[in-house]
């Protein structure tokens, strides 16, 4: 499952997807939002997405990593809005049979959501000023060519 | 001329003051469409930092674009 919420993510509720007597390992990524970004000190983040390509975007990634690696279950849910230093962005978690599959699955999902899926965020620095980041795209990526 | 729907995000929303509208073009192309809309709104983005999504789905550049179609056009993403 892969979802994009408004609203806080809530790991216990979302660990207890991944449950499942097959496994004998759990993986989970929690990306927090940080106080500063390249030396300047960060207010808030305001996250926004195209929520229908966003979900189907992070559902194909969710199928490559079932495909890739020997998991029981793969949940992913990333926040949009206005958040604050601290809270809680993006949540991933794995189960599997071993801990191998379920790290590599976990990793393979949050860096490829970092890459592919259409998420933005806008930083708001403490002297008032703002910018949208714009570092993540990967134009030789033969799946999405860019204009 | 063929009328198409867009709808922009983050920095392009912000550039064009709109989260959506309907244009009349000659352009065929998500390529074409975007370097006419840069000209028109002096959006900042190069076109080869875009992607480009037509009715939900990315496309290659070069798309044929139908009348009614709804593209947006994806700035570089940050999530995470």
């Amino acid at each position: 499952m892969f979802r994009i919420i408004a609203e806080p993510i809530d790991p216990p509720a979302l660990k207890a997807e991944l449950l499942d007597p097959h496994a004998g390992a759990c993986v989970t990524f929690e990306g927090w939002v940080r106080n500063h970004n390249e030396g300047k000190p960060v207010q808030a983040l305001d996250y926004e997405a195209y929520t229908q390509l966003a979900e189907a975007e992070g559902e194909r990634i969710l199928a490559e990593a079932r495909a890739r690696f020997a998991v029981q279950t793969i949940v992913c849910l990333h926040r949009v809005g206005t958040l604050q230093s601290g809270d809680l962005a993006v949540w991933t978690g794995v189960s599997a049979a071993h801990r191998g599959s379920a790290f590599d699955a976990c990793r393979y999902v949050i860096d490829e959501v970092k890459a592919r899926v259409p998420i933005w965020k806008k930083e708001h620095y403490t002297d008032g000023a703002s910018e949208w980041i714009n570092c993540a795209t990967r134009t030789t990526d033969p799946k999405s060519p860019t204009i | 001329m063929m009328q198409l729907h867009l709808q922009y995000f983050a920095l392009l929303r912000e550039q064009r003051g709109l989260r959506e509208e309907t244009v009349e073009t000659t352009a065929t192309t998500p390529e074409a469409l975007y370097a006419e809309l840069r000209a028109r709104h002096a959006f900042s983005l190069p076109g080869d930092s875009i992607r480009a999504a037509v009715n939900g789905n990315f496309v290659p550049a070069d798309t044929g674009l139908k009348p009614g179609d709804t593209i947006v056009f994806i700035p570089p993403v940050a999530g995470g």
